[in-house]
């Protein structure tokens, strides 16, 4: 029996207090989330409760109970604390999907860090972006992405600790390298977690716009209220469940879904580190047991282009529940996960600046394969009319989707960019910046994004950021980055290049350019397409008509050039 | 033939995959894929790399981790496009 009851029912009669009342939240004066997700666990009996099963690339496991959770993320805390971190320092988490990482998201958080969890196939520019925009004091990484850091920390001088969590194998640290072992470190048993307020600070995820640098979606404490219900309910975890989330913490399902909601509903979660592989994820999951598991359009798309051979060849019959998030999910992708695992995968719709879901497939409800879902309990979605921001009424029509504030884990700034975040309300209404349609059973339709941000892979990526990144290339004059339509990954980058002169296209060329961009931004956001022209499509103003290449990729009209000539 | 694709392959792969001083050493029978060397996002660079040293075009229901994830595995892939 799931934990979702009727969708009406809950929707009619729910409110944001009955989520803090299961969890106690404000208890003895206590909002930290890295309180919820240990320590409240262990003192509901649940110590000794596997919570974290990883397992690294060559195979090896490691298993650490709520209480094991607990002490070393007093560890972290007490370390962090120890080396002159303060309360609401920013301390960057660069690292692979390894223990240290998600236990120190929570020994962060207990110190009153606020944590920044960075991707870490992030190249040094996009690094430094980021850490630069946040004024970062500390960075957790490891030996294998330290020259990333090594490469620009002179240009940060406020970066003043570079903690490696696998120590032992760094010869001679540079200025500002501590060494830090989690599992070697004296043990804290007991440490006073900072008695943050609902409202304070807690994590940054940095996200991608259409315009300027990538944004830093600032989320508080009180995040976790919609964290937790949602988990329960959407996800439907139980006692028993072994829950398996895909996502990286570099991003934000990866924070949300893959460490505060399943530990602060006190479940047992595993992690691989070993990237994805069609028969590897089968075996992991036959080999784990899993039960619920939150994975991504483009992965499932991956394992359905395997086929159903590859399905066969494993018992899967713990999966007991399937969701879905990154980008929509497609009819066919639902379809081919009922007939392959017997269930469907359920589409859920949320962003960084959410924090949690908001629109969603529930347990129990009717499935429209291919349609977003209805909004949370306690979320009122709409979509608005882009000309004056008034909700359509008319089912079918496409609008912007548009939420009403005031959620638990919605953003509470962009960091260090005010403007941008009150540019993201119209006349009260919070813009996702995508568009849908809403069908006479309320079910929501997801039809594309609203501006020119790229979603590869479920991540958002910003064409600024490409096109800057670009010219620093040598051979670059002018450059445009745009998503093309793919087949797996929904979009990929392809850009357009014009090259200074003395420079001519060629195969080393392209794979020259590719690797650059891969190197200092992300392989996210590496072209994979490169078409060398002339020159590009300008406006009057000489501004690149992006718009345009982008249309010519996805076969549409683009009507009326002369008004994006004035643009 | 072999031997050549073999350092062609491993000479890209350090060059651009590996830190200068990590101190990994990749031989054909190295786990590429499965150990991290090669993210699976990053997999698409190196697949472009040998589409265009080798002028074959790799089906992408072809390109799999597991078919990436040594210098041998990749090497056999090829051969099944390359013209001799």
């Amino acid at each position: 029996m799931s934990n979702f009851k009727s969708y009406e029912e809950c929707y009619k009669d729910f409110n944001w207090q009955q989520s803090e009342a299961e969890l106690e939240y404000g208890k003895n004066g206590m909002f930290n989330i890295g309180y919820f997700c240990c320590d409240r666990i262990c003192e509901l009996g649940k110590g000794n409760k596997v919570g974290l099963i990883w397992e690294g690339f060559s195979g090896e496991i490691k298993t650490y109970t709520y209480n094991d959770i607990r002490i070393y993320s007093n560890t972290i805390a007490q370390f962090l604390k120890d080396t002159g971190l303060y309360v609401g320092d920013r301390i960057c988490l660069f690292l692979d999907k390894v223990p240290e990482l998600y236990i120190g998201f929570i020994g962060i958080l207990k110190m009153g860090g606020i944590a920044q969890p960075l991707f870490s196939a992030f190249g040094e520019e996009a690094l430094f972006t980021r850490l630069d925009d946040a004024k970062t004091s500390a960075i957790v990484t490891s030996k294998k992405h330290l020259g990333k850091v090594r490469r620009i920390k002179n240009k940060l001088p406020q970066l003043t600790k570079i903690i490696v969590v696998d120590a032992d194998e760094v010869a001679s640290p540079q200025v500002n390298e501590i060494h830090f072992s989690m599992e070697k470190a004296k043990k804290v048993e007991n440490f006073e977690i900072v008695k943050s307020g609902p409202e304070v600070p807690s994590v940054i995820h940095y996200t991608s716009g259409t315009t300027g640098k990538p944004k830093g979606a600032q989320h508080a404490h009180s995040s976790i209220v919609a964290q937790y219900i949602t988990t329960k309910w959407v996800l439907d975890l139980h006692e028993d469940d072994i829950y398996w989330c895909t996502a990286d913490p570099g991003w934000v399902t990866g924070t949300s879904y893959g460490i505060i909601g399943p530990w602060a509903n006190g479940v047992t979660q595993v992690v691989s580190d070993a990237g994805f592989g069609t028969e590897k994820w089968y075996a992991f999951i036959q080999k784990h047991k899993v039960t619920v598991w939150y994975s991504a359009p483009t992965a499932i798309r991956l394992l359905m282009r395997e086929g159903m051979n590859a399905v066969e060849k494993y018992d899967l019959s713990s999966l007991r529940h399937l969701a879905s998030v990154g980008e929509p999910l497609n009819a066919e992708a639902v379809i081919w996960s009922e007939k392959a695992f017997g269930k469907a995968f359920l589409d859920t719709y949320w962003q960084t600046e959410t924090g949690a879901m908001v629109i969603t497939n529930f347990p129990g409800m009717k499935i429209k394969p291919g349609s977003m879902g209805k909004p949370f309990p306690g979320i009122i979605a709409t979509v608005l009319n882009p000309k004056n921001y008034k909700p359509i009424s008319r089912t079918g029509t496409v609008g912007l989707i548009a939420l009403k504030p005031g959620w638990p884990s919605m953003m509470r700034s962009y960091w260090n960019n005010p403007r941008t975040y009150e540019g993201k309300f119209k006349n009260g209404w919070y813009i996702c910046g995508d568009r849908a349609s809403i069908d006479g059973d309320g079910y929501f339709w997801f039809v594309g994004r609203d501006d020119d941000v790229i979603n590869t892979a479920g991540h958002l990526v910003g064409p600024f950021e490409i096109e800057s990144a670009l010219l620093e290339h040598k051979a670059v004059a002018e450059s445009a980055a745009v998503g093309k339509p793919d087949p797996i990954n929904m979009e990929v980058v392809k850009a357009f290049v014009a090259l200074k002169p003395g420079f001519v296209p060629s195969d080393d060329l392209e794979l020259d350019i590719v690797n650059f961009i891969r190197k200092r931004l992300s392989p996210l956001a590496m072209p994979q397409e490169i078409e060398f022209v002339p020159s590009l499509p300008k406006t009057r103003s000489g501004k690149i008509m992006r718009r345009l290449l982008r249309a010519k990729e996805w076969g549409e009209e683009i009507g009326d050039t002369s008004t994006l000539e004035n643009d | 033939m072999a031997e050549e694709m073999k350092k062609l392959i491993i000479d890209y792969v350090k060059r651009e995959y590996l830190e200068e001083d990590s101190g990994v050493e990749v031989t054909e029978n190295t786990k590429l894929i499965s150990s991290g060397i090669v993210d699976s996002f990053s997999m698409v660079s190196l697949k472009m790399f040998l589409e265009k040293k080798f002028s074959i075009k790799i089906p992408d229901e072809k390109a799999t981790p597991e078919a990436f994830d040594s210098v041998d595995n990749i090497i056999a892939l090829i051969k099944e496009y390359v013209k001799v």
